[in-house]
């Protein structure tokens, strides 16, 4: 087998991975109890894949040293917010300000036109939340382009504490109580739809299929899935060139401005259609939870999957979501083995053990999990040394 | 006139606070070309040091003990964390300043149990007096004075001695510096030293001012000292200093206005409008960039 029809494999075993895991994950939904801890992990797992390989996209790819990840979920947050609670809810989520100054809800819009009830009611509501993630999406880029006119040309350190620095601006914009009847001001947006609106229920309101972890999963499958052809792409080829050297990509003719503005926005693109996610898996949204320290975390996930590695990213995510919410748990706890208390345990031990781990990783094992590798190259790796010892063996 | 007086006193004592925070950003920076995330983070631990190592030791101890773990912290997570980084590119020193910092804050977060912890009082700082009509705590008369009197030692020490002259000498080039036989190694760790310690200081006279510590309490002093640090043109003490004084006051008069909520977000759009019109900053210099 020649090097690329192992790699052309691999990619079929990635793929066939990934389809046989949702399917999986549609079959268990049904099966277990909605109670348990996968289904959240699995779907916050989901949200940050995307937002993680978006940041990836940046810094991994691009090589901008960008920290303003969490300002444009923000943006994408509201946006989504504010599109699509109901007009009949709005009232009760903006008292504080006497009434929304939004007098739409993209579902509600579609609803009129396809009827709320039925098949009609689902695509309505599919359709309102795609538009809306896609509006979320807009507005990040939007506010991204904006920022990048004036960021993108300081280099590293300084890009990284500007766009920081604008992180913080929009948190302050979308707290201002002067907004009050468009972003609620400081207080917490609610009521829109979120991901367990997508189960669907028969006409006695039981649920007949659950699909709540299977939405996220496939929405931020499909937004990766666009990532990964940007990255194959010629542009995505400018995107490394500009990372191994900006002077010489310059002189093979890439225009670094319109490049690094192409990855900048398609990067708060995607974070802010995943700060929608976030809103949707939270059911709520409050601007004064997307701080620096998120964007921090969500740069160490880029790094612990290897910078550049698109599963890398995805895998370090879910990975780092159950360790945090679900495996690691114990760790907040105090635990007695027979009359021994187990000494250092207690609340707060679980992130401490986590930071070790992440300081290891940066120290001593730069490449992350992945290096810039990714799973096909893995698999057709795997696949040639298997290959290799076989053919070995008559010799050996 | 008694409230502009009170708000322009405690503008300046909150601008000297993040000089001396502002002075380890600019001193690192200009060495290594590092934002030393992990800076503010030191400035809170020894704010925690400060709590609990005051309920069991007399004060006149606790003051200088607390100095001198700070010092010590500054100079193990150079040697730990930065040290081993540094033939890699920026990005990864900067990600494991990112580090260091997640994990200063989370270890803060593991000990206190996330409660909010009261600062000791310090005699005579917290004391309260009365100038002009307006009330303020002598921590606000001491603070310019005392980072004056702090600076002007530390540009004494730049420029007159020995080691500083091997700081500006490893701040114009490294390779160069290493080559003439300069330890760069103990110079870097003099200058993690020195920033560890104004830090120190800085964190008694900023937490005798708030009262209470959170493991959040020194990232945004840390990053608007680093702001004030670009401010004044990063690698120039006085700049730094300078800088501070103007964002701490400037700081305060949106905090006493109806603009609140952008008292954090006007620093940094200071920050960006500096970077757009003048990146070098007041005195920073002006260096070309080699292709």
């Amino acid at each position: 087998m020649s090097k690329e029809e192992r790699l052309r494999r691999g990619q079929r075993i990635t793929w066939l991975l990934v389809a046989a895991l949702l399917l999986l994950v549609l079959v268990l939904e049904n099966v277990i109890p909605p109670s348990r801890m996968l289904f959240p992990v699995l779907k916050k797992g989901a949200v940050y894949a995307l937002v993680v390989v978006s940041m990836n996209l940046l810094n991994g790819f691009t090589g901008l040293f960008s920290l303003g990840q969490a300002g444009f979920m923000l943006v994408g947050a509201y946006t989504y917010a504010i599109l699509t609670i109901p007009t009949a809810l709005r009232d009760g989520v903006y008292y504080l300000y006497g009434r929304s100054a939004v007098h739409f809800s993209l579902p509600e819009m579609y609803a009129r036109l396809l009827g709320s009830s039925g098949l009609g009611g689902a695509v309505s509501l599919t359709l309102g939340v795609l538009t809306a993630l896609v509006c979320a999406g807009l507005s990040s880029a939007l506010a991204a382009w904006l920022i990048g006119l004036s960021v993108l040309r300081l280099r590293s350190d300084y890009l990284g504490i500007a766009t920081l620095g604008f992180g913080e601006i929009i948190r302050a914009i979308y707290q201002w109580d002067k907004l009050g009847p468009i972003t609620n001001g400081a207080n917490m947006l609610k009521s829109f739809p979120t991901f367990t609106s997508f189960n669907i229920k028969n006409t006695q309101g039981q649920i007949v299929l659950r699909l709540s972890t299977l939405v996220p999963l496939m929405l931020a499958g499909v937004c990766i899935g666009i990532m990964l052809l940007l990255i194959n792409s010629s542009y995505g080829r400018a995107f490394k060139a500009i990372r191994e050297d900006e002077v010489a990509a310059e002189a093979m003719g890439i225009n670094l401005a319109r490049h690094k503005m192409m990855a900048f926005c398609t990067s708060a693109f995607f974070a802010g259609v995943g700060g929608a996610m976030l809103a949707m898996y939270q059911n709520q949204v409050q601007a004064k939870a997307f701080t620096a320290a998120m964007t921090y975390e969500i740069l160490l996930i880029v790094v612990l999957g290897g910078i550049g590695s698109v599963s890398g990213s995805c895998i370090a995510s879910f990975l780092f979501i159950a360790s945090s919410e679900w495996w690691l748990r114990f760790l907040d706890n105090a635990l007695y083995i027979g009359g021994f208390k187990v000494p250092l345990l207690r609340n707060g031990f679980r992130l401490v053990v986590f930071s070790f781990i992440i300081m290891i990783v940066v120290l001593f094992f730069r490449q992350g999990l992945m290096g810039s590798r990714e799973l096909p190259e893995l698999i057709a790796g795997f696949w040639q040394r298997k290959h290799k010892a076989k053919a070995g063996e008559p010799h050996g | 006139m008694e409230f502009f007086l009170s708000i322009l006193l405690s503008g300046i004592s909150v601008g000297g606070q993040y000089a001396l925070i502002a002075v380890g950003y600019t001193m690192v920076y200009g060495i290594l070309r590092l934002i030393n995330f992990a800076h503010g983070d030191v400035f809170m631990v020894a704010g925690l040091m400060m709590v609990y190592l005051s309920a069991w030791l007399p004060l006149y101890l606790s003051v200088p003990v607390v100095l001198l773990l700070t010092v010590a912290l500054g100079f193990i997570i150079e040697r730990v964390a930065y040290k081993p980084l540094r033939a890699s590119p920026r990005m990864s020193v900067m990600i494991s300043a990112i580090g260091v910092s997640y994990l200063l804050q989370n270890l803060a977060l593991y000990i206190t149990g996330g409660l909010p912890q009261m600062y000791p009082r310090l005699p005579l700082l917290s004391d309260s007096v009365t100038i002009g009509g307006a009330t303020t705590r002598v921590v606000t008369l001491v603070t310019p004075f005392l980072v004056l009197l702090l600076v002007l030692a530390l540009t004494q020490l730049i420029h007159h001695t020995k080691i500083g002259m091997a700081m500006r000498a490893v701040a114009r080039d490294f390779e160069t510096s290493q080559l003439m036989g300069i330890r760069i190694n103990s110079v870097i760790s003099v200058t993690f030293i020195i920033g560890s310690f104004l830090a120190g200081v800085g964190s008694m006279l900023y937490f005798s001012n708030y009262a209470t510590v959170i493991p959040v309490s020194g990232s945004m002093p840390g990053l608007k000292a680093f702001v004030a640090a670009v401010f004044g043109g990063i690698g120039s003490v006085p700049g730094a200093v300078i800088g501070a004084f103007l964002i701490g006051i400037c700081e305060t008069l949106i905090k006493g206005s109806d603009y609140t909520v952008f008292s954090d977000a006007f620093t940094f759009a200071l920050l960006i409008l500096i970077l757009a019109v003048k990146p070098t900053g007041l005195f920073g210099e002006r260096t070309a960039q080699k292709v």
